[in-house]
């Protein structure tokens, strides 16, 4: 069940000291999957250096949170059904985005709440499943990561991993290990950064005052590059930041931590 | 009051224009928030304080008709009446009754969302009796006939020198040369005009924070004291309260009193709070002749045993919208109608119906902040979701949205038919990106573009990738 019949040296070590090795399946995302692929292997890298075999089901699409914030429950829960199904048989199963891993963690259990076959099957699914940073450091305890990186970054806390999941800490700890690597605060860093998936395109106006006050924020850290752990909220605040010629780049937390930042940042370089 | 909340999207282009509004958001989101954060550390009891102020009302709203009939029957042993009113209407006709009967010529009024609700003052003014605001923020709100743009802080949306101007323009009696630079100038000015009025009032009118079935008793929390003055010195007291006011004990008032303050304002307990039960006793030296609560519904015993009852847990702290990315970008007045910020989102379209208020539950990221203060740990943005599920299946949502997600919805339940659609569609869109990699412009895409650059992808996608990188299908399909 492999993923990849290499490994790196880090997970070889581990496997050699320790019998057990998780099977994790990715999930990858469907904003990683269509705009960044570079997450999905930057992921798949922390992953196996945190001594777990990975695995990608092909059988994935989306969580399923643009039927649900719209409000459209059947076909919210046709989705959940199938990620179930395709992923409830691994150890542990994890997303690089706190509001994905939410959608599967938190809301999964609440759709089927009622439902007589899918409740405890969505429940005992839930308890599998992790953001990618936090699974890292809480599950795996990994407290630092092999990567070097000689620049000054921030970090935006990402709503529903900082709310739901408790995503705070970890991403900061693990990059504090990063070499090089020096970590500016960002000024209210737990206000949301505007994109609300669907309400960005439906009101565009009122997220554009959002998401405008957070890339002035961004800027005044005098940061290198912004970071973040949702790739939504990464789109959405690269975007305003492009269009204000704000030279800051944009990439998601794990493409740092994975050392893996060779690609252009997301949107490019101004 | 006209409701607006229809145009909810024409609202907030405009309040994101208004520089004195934008000027004046900017301290709600430096001012609330801190202080909330500090009086909660402060005390190491807050969130279990939260459970307990949470359980209190659901306890309440479980059993909410044997608390009233027992709230019924203490006011009427302290000599007061409750008036039941299923709507605005009903609760206007009440209040005109009582006016008549006592030949009401002028009403004060301490703080009272629920006369907002209502329309109280419009309609007071139509039958020719004088309503007075005596609450710092909605006197200057009456002045300048707008309506408040906060639960707490209704004239949150106004900035200093606009109040001076506004008094300049209207205490015409006094000094045209005095000194009005300062905030606690202002006060002592509107402070010095409302004097006189509380003791020509014929009725005082004064919400309810709580109404304790235990004793028949009225609470209200201020911080001006003006509640105190209106309701003790009109000859006639009238409670305005909506029904889910009701808790059942002192003790339950002071438990959940510990949490409001603090969520509100940052205040261990406001300046004032102050209990009225009954009128004026015989041994007593003053208070009122008479004594009235008129007990709202307009909706809410509707929301009972539905998914929208926790939101009848709400204590009008303003917490929500204190700390509502949405509520600091565009003020309250955006939302329309009464209640705006998050508790508005839920609230106003169970009181005025979905089809006018549909845009409030969907004009939110849910990001969750609203939920994470709210000291009733009210779930804001479950039932705005829950009412979006609602307009979805009454398809009140606009066709070209629903269209979209259905054919979203139908390519993500086939994974296989999703894969070769995105596998044309990704490296189209990197090649629109160009060498920029970003887009500025996008058909379709106009509300993501009109504001900001759409990042290109990299061209595959990541399960294209991953499969041409030679790794084994992990799919169980």
């Amino acid at each position: 069940m492999t993923a990849n019949g290499q490994e790196s040296g880090v997970s070889a070590r581990l496997k050699e000291t320790s019998g057990h090795r998780p099977t994790v399946a990715l999930f990858v995302t469907c904003l990683v999957d269509l705009f960044r692929p570079s997450v999905g292997f930057a992921s798949i890298k922390l992953l196996e250096d945190a001594g777990c075999r990975v695995v990608v089901p092909s059988n994935q699409t989306c969580c399923g949170q643009p039927a649900y914030n719209s409000g459209d429950r059947q076909d919210t829960r046709a989705i959940a059904r199938q990620v179930i199904e395709t992923f409830e048989g691994y150890d542990y199963v994890v997303a690089p985005s706190g509001s994905c891993g939410s959608t599967l963690k938190k809301h999964y259990p609440e759709l089927f709440a009622d439902d007589p076959v899918w409740a405890d099957r969505a429940t005992q699914f839930s308890a599998k499943v992790h953001e990618l940073v936090s699974f890292l450091t809480d599950v795996m305890g990994v407290t630092a990561v092999d990567a070097k990186l000689a620049t000054t970054v921030t970090y935006h806390d990402s709503c529903s991993g900082l709310r739901e999941l408790g995503v705070r800490e970890q991403p900061r700890k693990l990059l504090r290990s990063v070499e090089g690597l020096t970590i500016k605060e960002l000024p209210e860093a737990d206000v949301c950064c505007g994109f609300g998936g669907t309400f960005c395109v439906k009101y565009p106006d009122v997220s554009n005052a959002i998401v405008g006050k957070k890339a002035k924020h961004v800027e005044s850290t005098g940061a290198e590059i912004l970071l973040a752990g949702d790739l939504g909220c990464l789109m959405n605040m690269d975007g305003k930041l492009k269009r204000e010629k704000i030279g800051v780049e944009v990439r998601h937390v794990a493409e740092v931590l994975a050392g893996m930042t060779d690609k252009p940042p997301i949107g490019g370089k101004l | 009051m006209q409701i607006t909340s229809q145009t909810f999207k024409a609202n907030t282009v405009k309040a994101l224009a208004d520089v004195d509004l934008q000027r004046a958001l900017r301290h709600v989101e430096k001012g609330f928030i801190g202080k909330r954060q500090k009086a909660a550390d402060a005390l190491p009891e807050f969130e279990a304080l939260r459970d307990s102020a949470m359980a209190i009302k659901q306890h309440t709203l479980k059993h909410l008709d044997l608390y009233i009939d027992a709230y019924v029957e203490k006011v009427e042993a302290s000599g007061g009446k409750v008036h039941f009113a299923e709507d605005a209407d009903h609760a206007r006709r009440i209040f005109l009754d009582i006016a008549r009967r006592r030949k009401a010529k002028t009403v004060t009024k301490g703080k009272t969302m629920i006369s907002e609700e209502i329309g109280l003052n419009k309609f007071l003014e139509q039958n020719g009796i004088t309503p007075v605001e005596t609450d710092l923020g909605e006197y200057i709100i009456q002045l300048r006939d707008e309506h408040p743009s906060h639960i707490i802080a209704p004239a949150v949306h106004i900035n200093r020198d606009q109040v001076e101007a506004d008094f300049r323009k209207f205490h015409v009696d006094l000094d045209p040369e005095r000194d009005l630079t300062k905030p606690e100038t202002l006060l002592s000015e509107a402070r010095q005009i409302l004097r006189q009025k509380y003791g020509e009032a014929d009725i005082g009118v004064t919400g309810a924070n709580f109404l304790i079935a235990e004793t028949g008793t009225s609470v209200i929390v201020t911080n001006e004291g003006n509640g105190d003055l209106t309701q003790l010195l009109g000859k006639c007291h009238v409670v305005l309260a909506s029904l889910e006011k009701i808790v059942p004990t002192l003790e339950d008032t002071a438990q959940i009193l510990r949490v409001l303050a603090r969520s509100a304002t940052g205040q261990e307990m406001s300046v004032y709070t102050t209990l009225s039960t009954g009128p004026k006793r015989a041994e007593d030296r003053d208070g009122p002749e008479e004594y009235h609560v008129i007990l709202l519904d307009n909706g809410r015993s509707n929301m009972l045993g539905t998914e929208f009852e926790d939101m009848l847990r709400c204590i009008r702290c303003g917490a929500c919208m204190n700390h509502c990315p949405v509520y600091h970008a565009v003020g309250g007045h955006s939302y329309g109608w009464v209640y705006p910020g998050p508790m508005g989102a839920v609230l106003t379209p169970s009181l005025i119906g979905v089809d006018k208020a549909g845009h409030l539950p969907n004009a939110s990221t849910f990001c969750g902040r609203c939920e994470a203060v709210c000291p009733m740990r009210i779930p804001l943005p479950k039932m705005m979701r829950h009412w979006r599920e609602k307009e979805f299946e009454s398809h009140l949502q606009p066709t070209a949205a629903r269209f979209g997600l259905g054919v979203w919805a139908f390519f993500a339940r086939r994974p296989k038919l999703y894969r070769s659609a995105v596998s044309f569609a990704m490296p189209a869109l990197k090649l629109l990106g160009g060498r920029k990699r970003r887009l500025r412009s996008l058909p379709l895409a106009g509300g993501w573009t009109k504001w900001r650059d759409l990042p290109a992808p990299e061209g595959r996608t990541f399960m294209q990738a991953y499969a041409q990188s030679g790794h084994a299908d992990g799919g169980r399909s």
